[in-house]
């Protein structure tokens, strides 16, 4: 712990990670090659799926989805990392996404009568509301009967899905169609993707999901930034995080802290919603969020829950999910399950062994400080 | 000159055989299940598998792993050159209406829902007339009165196969219990064989001795727990019999592979046409399996029944009704 206070902050979140990324692809290169396959092409198959070749596949395409996987696992990876500050570990970000975009869904539904400036604050607070208030009754549970949290979100991912089928199959459902989906919203409920923001202003640029939901994604960023590291509320939280027993006798109270850290990272786990319902789908439909709010616990290790770090590993996330699709397309003995692997590599790599450089780096750079403080 | 020549011999060559008029360039988009879900996406992958056979075609192939990656697969394909694209799903609906509006030339084929488009081709099958068969089977094979149901993800299709076995098992005896269960709600549902098991179990112990299971992977389980315990099970979608000969009583054919294999086939023959297949009894497109394996649970007078609710469903004089029509089951 003493190497890492004084480690350059460029090396804490930038230096470490790729150390760790580039350990996994090389790992992953071995695996492609064992089932026989070149790695060299798997890495091109990968980039160029990821930003696009200009052929098959246009620049503006590629981009485009890898930016859209990118804002989903912006939501989940705050959502991790703001709980992470306050001492939590937040396994629930899968529900409160999922019930997130229940909010956004219901107001794109019901509350279509408002015109396009009301419906998206609207639609926002709703992501907020129903994601907050999905991890408001775990928050609760931990702060007040010391439930743990893990346990009680992740019974919360199920609980939010059996909700969601119920509402879906029983309630929502578009009468007479077999796909457990809502009706689709209406034009002016939905949230513009860039290409057609873009196509607007005479710029032309492929079709993809990408859209609005990018720039909120990166205002949450700044937001989460600022709450925690600029204001009382943001240092209560990381108190509790780092030391309960100096919280309490520094006057700060640890269960409504929890709680107020929690229904922050609900209410960014919700905004998922904007950016799949209302961005993409253009309705409510079952299983949007899936595997963004796991996906979401690697990107907040791996960012070590900074905000920009979220940012940067959502948007390896990203481009390891457009990426990875385009090169099960090219090579076929690239399974989808491969991609996971490679996927998981990164993530064993990135989170779980992220410790297995730090020591010696930590050591070498404190050898350089000292050197340097020696010399002057 | 010489050199264009020669490889439009080459190419005649290898295409065996070369009755077709034409080539074709095939591609199957498959959905969340997977194509080795040993049941709806393996019923596809068989039956392309045997086109390819048949006629040295090969075909492109995407399996989905999630929501976004549909329409994006699609467009891919058609992007690619492709002229006959099969998206596998029910799912898949709304990405086929999007993608196909954008390549009028490019012929899709969607199979378990229905998009009216003029080069869409709706495959979608009657679930409830294959159940409400099997579920006479079930009823006539029980000796306690009691007879379960294993669904797989609680979505309308399952509770159209939930709803027609219990029309079958009532039209047999109105009196009888059907204990219903699903595996869950989330994709998971449909790869859980331990839950499927387990489910049966339960239902065997609340005195059901047959039991249905539609839900994938997961059914095997169920299968599994039936022929461990000494109860009759039903398997769906492919023929199970061969599962657990002595246990499995039949097996709910879903004929998947026939619309797959149909799909390129006639695209092969330029006979392709858009709009929507209904696939019931009528058709060949549901049915019970009978074979060597189940042979000897079954009784003549079950056989009977069988053929004779077949014929009236046929005919008409048997409505099987039909879940999703107005998302209720007659009591």
């Amino acid at each position: 712990m003493a190497g890492r206070a004084t480690l350059p902050r460029w090396v804490d979140i930038g230096l470490i990670p790729l150390i760790n990324l580039s350990l996994a692809l090389f790992v992953s290169g071995i695996v492609v090659l064992i089932i026989g396959g070149n790695p060299i092409r798997a890495v091109g198959l990968l980039i160029t799926g990821a930003f696009g070749d200009g052929q098959m596949v246009p620049h503006g395409e590629a981009i485009g989805f890898t930016l859209y996987y990118t804002t989903n696992y912006v939501f989940t990876g705050l959502a991790v990392a703001v709980a992470f500050h306050c001492g939590l570990f937040n396994i629930g970000g899968e529900g409160q996404a999922y019930i997130g975009g229940l909010g956004v869904g219901l107001v794109c539904l019901y509350l279509d009568f408002l015109p396009f400036v009301l419906i998206v604050p609207a639609a926002i607070i709703g992501a907020a509301v129903f994601g907050g208030a999905w991890a408001f009754i775990p928050a609760y549970l931990q702060a007040k009967r010391g439930s743990h949290i893990v346990i009680t979100t992740i019974m919360f991912n199920f609980i939010a899905a059996a909700l969601m089928v119920y509402l879906m199959v029983n309630l929502l459902i578009r009468p007479g169609q077999q796909s457990p989906e809502s009706r689709a919203f209406a034009e002016h409920a939905v949230l513009p993707a860039f290409h057609e923001i873009l196509g607007a202003i005479g710029i032309e640029v492929a079709r993809s999901p990408v859209n609005l939901s990018l720039v909120w994604a990166i205002v949450a960023c700044v937001f989460v930034w600022l709450f925690i590291w600029r204001t009382r509320w943001g240092y209560a939280v990381r108190t509790v995080g780092q030391n309960t027993r100096a919280a309490v006798y520094g006057g700060i109270s640890p269960a409504n802290t929890i709680i107020m850290a929690m229904l922050i990272g609900g209410a960014m786990a919700g905004f998922l919603g904007l950016n799949a319902v209302m961005g993409e789908h253009h309705r409510l439909l079952l299983n949007f969020q899936l595997g963004y709010g796991f996906g979401g616990i690697a990107v907040a290790l791996m960012g070590r829950n900074h905000p920009l770090g979220v940012f940067l590993a959502a948007l390896l996330f990203g481009i390891l999910t457009q990426g990875g699709g385009e090169l099960a397309f090219e090579m076929p003995q690239i399974t989808r399950e491969m991609v996971v692997v490679i996927q998981g590599l990164v993530i064993l790599f990135a989170g779980a062994l992220e410790n297995m450089f730090r020591p010696r780096i930590a050591a070498y750079f404190l050898a350089r400080s000292e050197r340097t403080q020696a010399a002057t | 000159m010489i050199r264009a020549l020669f490889v439009t011999a080459v190419a005649a060559a290898v295409s065996l055989p070369a009755a077709f008029a034409q080539e074709i360039s095939p591609a199957v988009v498959f959905d969340m299940g997977g194509k080795f879900d040993r049941s709806f996406n393996e019923g596809i992958y068989n039956g392309i598998e045997r086109f390819r056979e048949q006629t040295g075609i090969e075909y492109d192939e995407f399996e989905v792993t999630n929501e976004t990656q549909r329409e994006q697969a699609l467009r891919r394909m058609a992007r690619a050159g492709h002229d006959i694209i099969i998206a596998v799903g029910f799912a898949q609906a709304p990405a086929v209406e999007a993608v196909a509006a954008e390549f009028p030339d490019v012929n899709f084929t969607l199979i378990d829902s229905v998009v009216d488009l003029p080069n869409v081709q709706s495959v979608i099958f009657k679930e409830q007339e294959g159940s409400f068969l099997v579920g006479i089977m079930a009823a006539m094979a029980s000796e306690t009165g009691s007879v379960g149901f294993v669904g797989g993800m609680d979505i309308p299709l399952i509770r159209a196969f939930a709803c027609g076995y219990e029309q079958g098992v009532h039209w047999v005896d109105p009196e009888m219990e059907v204990i219903q269960n699903m595996t869950g709600t989330t994709p998971a549902a449909w790869s859980d064989p331990t839950r499927g098991g387990e489910l049966a179990r339960s239902q065997f112990d609340r005195g059901a001795d047959v039991v249905f299971a539609a839900a994938g992977a997961s059914g095997l389980g169920s299968l599994q727990a039936a022929a461990d315990d000494g109860y009759l099970s039903i398997g769906v979608d492919s023929n199970q019999n061969h599962l657990h000969p002595g246990s499995v009583l039949t097996s709910m054919l879903k004929r998947v592979d026939l619309a797959a294999y149909n799909a390129f086939m006639d695209s092969l023959e330029g006979t392709w046409q858009p709009g929507v297949i209904n696939l019931g009894v009528a058709e060949e497109g549901v049915g019970v399996a009978i074979d060597e394996n189940n042979w000897a649970l079954l009784t003549p007078e079950m056989i009977n029944a069988v053929n004779s609710a077949t014929i009236a469903i046929i005919n008409g004089e048997i409505e099987v009704v039909d879940y999703r029509a107005d998302n209720s089951c007659p009591e």
